[in-house]
């Protein structure tokens, strides 16, 4: 059997170092169907996965991919799914029994162009609403959004450990440069650390399925055939997992879906600042964005503007502790998305008046030219003085 | 003096009688919410039966199921059980069996449920041979959501969505199976326990893709609605036409008011499941030397590029 884990210093794309960082965690089931800008994870799992002893499987289309990740999961494995824009859209329908039925299991999402097919080959960040949204009802939702190639590894790594932590699905939203851009990759075991998934709690017969402990999460996971005979179901369950349909026992459930991961908010929460402590204007972004952004932000600088930059390594949940502290003294903030106006929402939120906020919008197709960074950032200096 | 004749003792010694498959059965989820005259009930004690004589238990198999009526199934069972999205109970267990390859798994599911919404993945299962046995219950309607036309809904039959009675061509199941490469494929009714119960057994120890389709009444949304009458009438109604042809071309199976119901075996043979497949043709190919693109020898950095607080929490 191979290795694990690809010690050594690579030259990946993102979508590969991805496909390396579940490997390297441990998933030992991918089920996916083709689509651009994704392929390439699939791609190389399918290659990896046999040698380590897993599971490739080619699904009919992305409900199928989605479903059988979370069947892969109650099946006792690590299980990942990748896919881009409509295939994200097909997912949300599975990715919504995962947040109900609290199975772990990693989501892939290489954002491209929409709405519909939109650009298959070009770069968006369109889906980071629809991550926070897309199945019907309420959930809490957590995504990593990475930078580089380097970060698509690690991200990748973190999130198959957030899904063991949280019992729950985790999105990894990327988009289609950082998945095919190739860029050097250091992997070093000593620096990866594995979560693997809790036992239940307690013996068969005593163990309930969701009864969560002090953390909000449910106390360990049953394996299919180990005796606990689980009853796993979409609909609203009471701690045994049976179907109870009505008010109370909904009130007791959706709640702590999202609660578990505000309890959980210093494991989940991450951010990247970066000359952020004498900052008049921050900009906030995430992404591909946020390799532009450094570029505006150092064009900005040698102009003589205070600017600093926080760049969410985690979109969801949204860090609105940070973005209310920074509004309490600084003039403002530059959102550049490639989308028109997403993220930007939850800033004007959180700042609540106290900052000026700023979009960069951009329909997608192509990353942002650093100068209308830099221009949105001259603006908001412009009316702050 | 007329005397009344003392009523009946109260069926106490009921009371006492468990259901002889009880370790099965989830008694604290019952009574169940299938309607009287419905065959639900049958083909649950059928399966609880075909397991008894397998000698399986709760760390052998595990049930799937999707949305609907029959999709309650697996709620009543006290095994590992799986109430999935609608339609998408085969896609599930691909991943479940996949992951427990020395487990059997069973999705027991709707006509609407398996091949309207869930049709594709019941196809590409098929044609991949995963290891699973799928029951479909076939009632001829959408029941649990008020008699709607499916699927499987004879033409001319009504339903509340067919008011005028249904013009589309149904699905012939084990035609529909048998093409799309199950290795066994079975049609009884729910009057025929012993023979479904056979089957049951049958579908469960062949690898592979198995299929067995259970002719079964509605007498709420589809009997009453299409003059066929209550559960009785509706079961005696397939009975009398049932045909017993073990072997027979499926393509001759198609279900059609006032014609004789093709029952019986239609296919039982052998072909490699998926993960034998899986596993031989990556044997052949000896495809373990080293990972793509590992060109270098293990080079450790502890100065990895990275500035991640958290590199893997």
């Amino acid at each position: 059997m191979a290795e694990r884990i690809l010690t050594g210093t690579h030259f990946l794309n993102g979508d590969e170092a991805c496909a390396e960082g579940a490997v390297a965690a441990g998933c030992d089931l991918f089920a996916g169907y083709p689509i651009t800008p994704q392929s390439e994870i699939a791609e190389r799992i399918a290659r990896r996965l046999p040698q380590v002893g897993g599971v490739f499987i080619q699904m009919e289309d992305e409900i199928s991919s989605m479903a059988a990740t979370l069947g892969g999961a109650w099946g006792g494995k690590k299980a990942m799914t990748a896919t881009s824009g409509p295939g994200f859209s097909l997912m949300m329908e599975n990715l919504g029994l995962g947040m109900m039925t609290e199975t772990p299991c990693v989501v892939v999402n290489i954002q491209r162009g929409g709405p519909s097919t939109g650009l298959p080959t070009l770069v968006a960040q369109g889906d980071m609403m629809q991550a926070r949204w897309g199945s019907h009802g309420d959930y809490g939702v957590v995504a990593l959004a990475p930078s580089s190639p380097q970060e698509s590894f690690e991200m990748t790594v973190r999130a198959f450990n957030l899904a063991e932590r949280l019992r729950m699905p985790i999105l990894v939203m990327s988009d289609e440069v950082v998945g095919h851009m190739f860029e050097r990759v250091v992997i070093d075991p000593d620096r990866i650390e594995i979560v693997e998934r809790k036992a239940p709690n307690k013996p068969p017969g005593e163990f309930l399925l969701y009864e969560p402990g002090e953390d909000l999460v449910p106390q360990g996971m049953p394996t299919f055939g180990d005796g606990h005979r689980v009853h796993v179901t979409g609909l609203t369950h009471d701690e045994r997992g049976y179907p109870v349909i009505n008010a109370e026992v909904q009130a007791e459930l959706v709640p702590r879906l999202r609660k578990k991961i505000e309890v959980a908010a210093d494991l989940v929460t991450d951010f990247e600042e970066t000359d952020i402590d004498d900052a008049e204007v921050v900009i906030v972004t995430y992404g591909i964005s946020a390799r532009t952004s450094l570029g505006a932000l150092r064009l900005a600088q040698q102009k003589g503007l205070k600017v600093g930059m926080l760049r969410l390594k985690t979109v969801w949940p949204f860090p609105e502790q940070k973005i209310r502290d920074l509004a309490d003294r600084v003039a403002g903030f530059v959102v550049p998305e490639l989308n028109l106006g997403q993220i930007v929402l939850e800033v004007e939120r959180t700042a609540c008046g106290k900052a000026a906020v700023r979009s960069v919008p951009h329909a997608g197709g192509a990353i942002h030219n650093p100068d209308t960074i830099v221009s949105a950032i001259e603006e908001v200096f412009a009316h702050a003085h | 003096m007329l005397t009344k004749a003392k009523p009946a003792p109260p069926p106490e010694v009921l009371d006492n009688v468990s259901h002889p498959m009880e370790r099965y059965l989830r008694a604290d989820r019952l009574p169940h919410i299938w309607c009287s005259g419905c065959g639900l009930g049958t083909v649950l004690s059928c399966f609880t039966y075909a397991l008894d004589e397998l000698g399986l238990g709760e760390t052998d198999v595990g049930i799937v199921s999707g949305i609907g009526c029959t999709g309650r199934a697996a709620g009543y069972l006290n095994l590992d059980s799986y109430h999935t999205t609608h339609g998408r109970a085969i896609a599930f267990a691909t991943g479940l069996a996949v992951a427990q390859p020395d487990k059997k798994v069973v999705v027991i599911s709707g006509d609407g449920d398996l091949f309207a919404i869930g049709g594709n993945h019941f196809i590409h299962a098929a044609r991949r041979n995963v290891d699973m046995t799928v029951v479909c219950v076939n009632n001829f309607n959408y029941g649990m959501t008020g008699g709607q036309f499916g699927p499987t809904t004879p033409i001319g039959s009504r339903g509340t969505t067919a008011p005028y009675g249904n013009y589309e061509n149904p699905f012939n199941l084990p035609y529909l199976a048998a093409s799309s490469g199950a290795v066994y494929v079975a049609r009884w009714t729910s009057l025929h326990a012993r023979r479904l119960k056979e089957a049951m057994i049958e579908a469960i120890t062949t690898p592979g893709f198995t299929f067995v389709e259970v002719v079964c009444p509605c007498p709420t949304n589809y009997g009453r609605r299409n003059r066929i009458g209550e559960g009785l009438d509706e079961l005696k109604y397939y009975a009398e036409r049932s045909v017993i042809r073990h072997g027979a071309d499926p393509s001759e199976g198609d279900l059609l008011p006032g014609m004789d119901v093709l029952i019986g075996r239609f296919v039982h043979k052998e072909r490699p499941t998926f993960l034998q497949a899986y596993e031989q043709q990556i044997l052949d190919k000896q495809q373990f030397a080293k990972p793509p693109g590992m060109g270098k020898g293990p080079h450790r950095t502890s100065g990895a590029t990275s500035t991640d607080r958290r590199a893997s929490s």
